[in-house]
């Protein structure tokens, strides 16, 4: 077995705002090893006929995670660093339940494999103390993995956040979000 | 492991002591009165029994959790239903497709299939064999007045009989020979796949994926063993060969609730998924607010509200809709443009 040194000084700070929709990260990901060549993470015009906002979307690696308490199959799990494993293959029946529930609109079914696939913060990386293959290529820092002093030091008028408000459901995640300075929270609806 | 225990729970201790007692009872019927029991097999039925005790309390634990109930009770709807000749035809395709032949593999790739339906035919092959012969429900006789002609008896009825030495007769008693050459070729495919695929590597545990390989094996070996010791030298080993076999049989029974065994039961659920798609779709499909295009069932949205809630959450909105009305783009959308939104209302779209 490989020696695992996950860095836990080192954070995901995402920032959909940012996104130019250039589809770099999008390549990226099919370079990680873990999702076997297949492309995770999702990127798409937010609203193609009224305006050219495009969004970036990674697993948020939730603390306590809808995908795996309504899998089934007891196929996802989280780890003792926090990350949210896609699923387990023996074990994934491919129900979609997971899919449908994560309020992130996070992981994907690969329809005739019977499977859901979903970004593991590019385990085979993070897990050896390396950044997630998306973020290394971002060119407009909507993706950006290090420590919270870099991020606060290139963005001051930022402050990142984990928590997140679906109508009466609070959902907080490892991965975090940059909101204007003195937020606490993105109250999604 | 351990917190399954600590916290018994109830309802599947007594469905696990049924159904090891109901295997000890057919036991009895199948041997008639043990009269036809192979003592020297008394290990591997007592592994046995543990196994069904401990794979029956795991999946009654299992289909306890709400999402397991919820996809359960509906399959069960579903194909109970008027529609039972069409999803019990479905079904057993699908048992065939999904199950017996893993097919949906080979989509991930063509090595993966290969590796594992050759260990999982040869795993489930040995298995409808050697499970009626240490339950004592199969045993050879010779024919009464002849020293070549065996008679096979199920249950203490006599089913076939077939000559000494004739092909009958080698399927018969060589057959778990050649079951075991799938099972370590099948292994040997997973494992190199372990020690080569990038992603693997990192995520893989040793009990948790190489030990349920290397326990295949080494079944398989030392199963070969005991026909080399026989074949080749003349049963001078026999006590050591049928001893390590013995060893490994029982640590992979006894394991079988517990680790990645478990999943041969666990995946007879894929079925019922794939019912429930079929008549989801039937019912109605949901359409998202957001993209305006069909995503998935409504009867699987309004599910999946119902089995949400009762896991603790509650992604109820202000105005009575549900965040899960959303499609998966559509939930992104909606994030996005909020976030966009905190942006403006500070006055500033960068920072
Ligand atoms: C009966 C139907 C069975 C089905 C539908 C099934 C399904 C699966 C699936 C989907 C995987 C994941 C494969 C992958 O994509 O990597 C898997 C892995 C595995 N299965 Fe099965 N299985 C079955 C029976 C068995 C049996 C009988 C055995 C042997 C006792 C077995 C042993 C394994 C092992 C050891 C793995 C892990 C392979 C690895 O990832 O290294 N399976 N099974
Ligand atoms: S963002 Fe979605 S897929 Fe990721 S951990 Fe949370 S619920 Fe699961
Ligand atoms: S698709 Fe697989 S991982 Fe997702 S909920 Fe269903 S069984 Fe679990």
């Amino acid at each position: 077995m490989t020696v695992t040194k996950y860095d836990q000084q080192m954070g995901f700070f995402i920032d959909m705002q940012r996104c130019i929709g250039c589809h770099a990260c999008e390549m990226a990901c099919a370079e990680c090893e873990t999702n076997g060549q297949e492309s995770m993470i999702h990127i798409h015009y937010v609203e193609r006929a009224v305006s050219t906002q495009t969004t970036v979307q990674v697993c948020m690696h939730c603390e306590d995670p809808a995908c795996a308490n309504v899998c089934p199959a007891d196929a996802i799990s989280k780890d003792e660093f926090g990350v949210v494993h896609t699923a387990e293959t023996s074990r994934c029946i491919g129900c979609s339940n997971c899919v449908l529930a994560c309020p992130f609109g996070v992981p994907q079914k690969q329809e005739k494999a019977e499977l859901m696939m979903k970004c593991n913060m590019c385990y085979d990386r993070t897990s050896a103390g390396k950044k997630p293959m998306c973020a290394t290529v971002c060119p407009s820092g909507a993706l950006f993995f290090g420590t919270r002093e870099e991020i606060e030091l290139k963005r001051p008028d930022s402050v990142p956040v984990d928590t997140f408000i679906f109508g009466n459901q609070e959902v907080k995640t490892k991965v975090k979000i940059m909101m204007p300075k003195g937020s606490n929270y993105l109250k999604v609806h | 492991m351990l917190k399954l225990f600590q916290t018994l729970n109830k309802v599947a201790f007594i469905k696990a002591t049924i159904a090891a007692l109901a295997v000890v009872i057919l036991v009895f019927i199948g041997s008639r009165n043990l009269q036809n029991f192979d003592a020297a097999l008394i290990t591997y039925l007592f592994g046995t029994v543990f196994a069904v005790f401990g794979i029956a309390y795991r999946y009654s634990v299992w289909l306890q959790r709400p999402p397991t109930r919820l996809y359960w009770r509906r399959s069960m709807q579903f194909l109970f239903s008027k529609d039972f000749l069409t999803y019990a035809t479905r079904s057993i395709y699908l048992l065939f497709r999904n199950i017996l032949f893993q097919r949906f593999i080979a989509y991930r790739s063509k090595t993966r299939w290969w590796g594992h339906f050759l260990l999982a035919s040869g795993c489930l092959i040995s298995f409808a064999i050697t499970i009626p012969l240490t339950f004592g429900w199969i045993h050879f006789t010779l024919e009464p007045g002849t020293y070549d002609i065996y008679n096979a008896n199920f249950f203490g009825f006599k089913v076939a009989s077939f000559e000494l030495g004739g092909p009958i007769s080698i399927l018969a008693f060589k057959a778990l020979f050649f079951t075991s050459i799938p099972v370590i070729i099948g292994a040997i495919i997973m494992m190199k796949r372990r020690v080569k695929d990038g992603g693997l590597i990192a995520t893989q545990s040793l009990d948790g994926d190489w030990l349920p390989l290397v326990l295949l094996i080494a079944i398989s070996v030392t199963g070969l063993g005991i026909g080399y010791d026989y074949t080749f030298l003349e049963g001078r080993t026999h006590q050591f060969m049928a001893v390590t076999h013995a060893i490994t049989v029982i640590l992979f029974l006894i394991w079988m609730p517990f680790g990645k065994f478990f999943h041969i039961f666990q995946r007879l659920a894929q079925l019922g998924a794939n019912l429930y798609k079929i008549e989801g779709s039937k019912r109605g499909m949901a359409v998202c607010p957001h993209t305006k295009a069909e995503f998935a069932s409504q009867t699987h949205i309004n599910d999946l509200k119902t089995v949400t809630k009762e896991l603790g959450f509650d992604f109820t909105l202000a105005d009575g809709t549900n965040h899960l009305d959303l499609s998966p783009e559509g939930k992104r959308s909606v994030l996005a443009k909020a976030h966009f939104e905190a942006r403006k209302a500070s006055g500033k779209f960068f920072g």
